[in-house]
């Protein structure tokens, strides 16, 4: 077996004649910890659902863990972990008693599953709740519980599907921090989402991916070198008047994106730039300057926000 | 401990830890289920039964019906009935639930779990529980003396045959509804209301009107009493009839599994 858990090409899948996933390519090592990152409908779920072995492709080639899951879904399932976008937990059922039926849809003995259900709920600070039933469960909790779930068999790769979606940023945090701890561990690590924070903390490396393509790929800070100046200088002169302006300030800066709420100014120092402006005549209502971000290499790559 | 040599493996016969999980599940309930298992026999057996029964015999003699008394007449039916009710309800409610309601079934299917192993295991609780149904009820129409010919026993097989039949085919059912309230106002109230109504309960089929009675044929239920009726006390049917009870049941478990599995397995690929 080759040194990538996961390798991928021309994968295509398609939903009658809608394209959801138009021949990508991509391959994830060993201790990767490997993001998608696009808006929803960009066929990240798709793609995600098809490496875990739950759904047939129409085209290509994929391989994981050197078996391809149209074959071999249950051996490729019984290695890997997944966190699905919506919750799919017993809700009749306690906190640890969803630990233990899913160990033993792995076949994993009771015994095992025991001793393991102490550490996970270490893991997903549930240990009060171990008795409570999933009902109960704030959103936060539900996602952590599914994620301990996900490494009750202790998978080679853990799959994440949009793992923050709809949390509060507390909550977010604290899931963040979670799977920073396995990435520290050396966990193969597969996740997606729409958020470019997430991707930017969690992801070693990822693909940027809108309408079932591959837009660029590459290290969080690769990416925003490529498609990105250093900083980025938001000013906003009021709705009407952004794009009346925007023309005048075009010379100084590298390049400029125009929202219906801010002009983006791209350019190596986004203060000096500020500055600048100033002294040219104009008075934005509010100005930011800051570093470029993932954001800016999707709306560069797109012409859009990733969330509308 | 670190990773175990099982975690690596993929479980033979995996169907009996989805059965496991759906009998934690079943346990939640116990006490409904054994209500309703109990009070269900005695509330049939004492308004109909005894009721009834007596009216019967009070104007046809305690050997009026089909030449038996009538709780002997309709111990076969009840226990079957039971046993249909039982498997649909562990059956349909299950199936939506874990497609659509709470989506456990997709928990199930990441893991090394298919779709044949989940509909098994759902199948084989709602077979548990059928079994648990008809022994309880059983032992209800025995100490009411409904069960004192001879081959009474014989009901008790014929009915959980006849719940396995009816639940294969409602599992795959299930499997096909998207939309559940469809479900139960089609299914339920055209289809299976009726063919318990026509399916010679409480009275032979052939009091009815040959139009209804076509209710009565495609009822498993009806196959099952006229099953019932000759195992238990010899009720006449020809060997020809008595092999088409038993084929059409057969048919229906074997077919509904068939597409129960097929239709679990493409639905979660969906």
């Amino acid at each position: 077996m080759s040194e990538n858990l996961i390798e991928v090409s021309g994968l295509t899948k398609k939903f009658g004649d809608f394209v959801a996933v138009n021949g990508i390519d991509f391959h994830v090592s060993k201790s990767e910890s490997f993001g998608f990152l696009g808006p929803n409908g960009a066929g990240k779920s798709t793609t995600m659902r098809i490496i875990a072995a739950t759904s047939q492709r129409t085209a290509g080639k994929v391989l994981v863990l050197g078996k391809d899951p149209e074959i071999q879904g249950p051996q490729i399932r019984a290695h890997l972990g997944v966190v699905p976008q919506q919750d799919n937990l017993d809700m009749q059922l306690t906190v640890s008693e969803n630990l233990f039926i899913y160990g033993r849809y792995f076949g994993l003995p009771s015994k095992f599953i025991r001793s393991k259900i102490d550490e996970l709920l270490d893991f997903a600070q549930l240990e009060e709740k171990r008795d409570v039933k999933v009902e109960t469960l704030s959103g936060g909790m539900r996602r952590r519980l599914t994620i301990a779930r996900a490494l009750v068999s202790e998978p080679e790769i853990l799959i994440l599907d949009e793992p923050t979606t709809g949390l509060d940023p507390q909550a977010r945090h604290i899931l963040w921090d979670r799977l920073f701890r396995l990435k520290e561990k050396g966990v193969t690590l597969l996740l997606t989402t729409h958020y470019m924070d997430e991707a930017e903390q969690l992801c070693d490396r990822l693909i940027v991916m809108d309408k079932g393509s591959i837009m660029a790929e590459g290290t969080p800070l690769e990416l925003i070198k490529k498609y990105s100046s250093k900083e980025v200088l938001e000013v906003r002169f009021g709705s009407d008047n952004n794009a009346l302006l925007a023309p005048s300030m075009q010379k100084l800066c590298q390049r400029m994106e125009v929202l219906p709420d801010r002009i983006l100014l791209y350019t190596d120092d986004a203060e000096e730039l500020l500055k600048e402006i100033l002294s040219a005549g104009h008075h934005p209502k509010t100005s930011l300057a800051r570093r470029s971000s993932l954001e800016d290499v999707f709306l560069r790559l797109t012409g859009r926000s990733l969330v509308d | 401990m670190s990773l175990t040599q099982s975690a690596r493996k993929v479980p033979i016969f995996g169907a009996r830890y989805i059965l496991e999980a759906r009998l934690r599940t079943m346990s939640k309930w116990v006490w409904i289920i054994l209500a309703v298992t109990i009070l269900n026999p005695l509330l049939y057996l004492v308004s109909i039964g005894v009721g009834v029964g007596s009216l019967i015999s009070h104007n046809l003699g305690s050997h009026g019906i089909d030449g038996v008394s009538y709780l002997t007449f309709i111990a076969p039916a009840l226990l079957a009935s039971s046993a249909i009710q039982a498997a649909q309800d562990e059956v349909i409610f299950p199936t939506f639930q874990g497609f659509k309601w709470g989506r456990m079934f997709y928990g199930m299917n990441a893991t090394p779990q298919t779709g044949s192993d989940i509909a098994s295991g759902v199948f084989l609780a709602a077979m548990l529980r059928t079994t648990l149904g008809v022994g309880i009820y059983s032992i209800i129409l025995y100490l009411f003396g409904a069960m004192n010919s001879p081959h009474s026993y014989m009901a008790i097989p014929i009915a959980i045959f006849a719940g396995a039949a009816f639940g294969a085919v409602l599992l795959a059912f299930a499997a096909y509804t998207e939309n559940e309230d469809k479900f139960f106002t089609i299914v339920g109230r055209f289809i299976i209301g009726p063919m318990f109504l026509f399916s010679g309960t409480f009275y032979p089929i052939n009091a009815l009107p040959l139009v209804v009675r076509f209710f009565g044929w495609i009822s498993p239920l009806w196959h099952a009493i006229e099953l019932g009726r000759f195992a238990t006390y010899g009720h006449h049917i020809s060997a020809t009839m008595v092999a088409v009870h038993f084929i059409y049941l057969l048919a229906m478990l074997v077919f509904g599994l068939f597409f129960a599995f097929r239709q679990y397995s493409k639905r979660l690929a969906k």
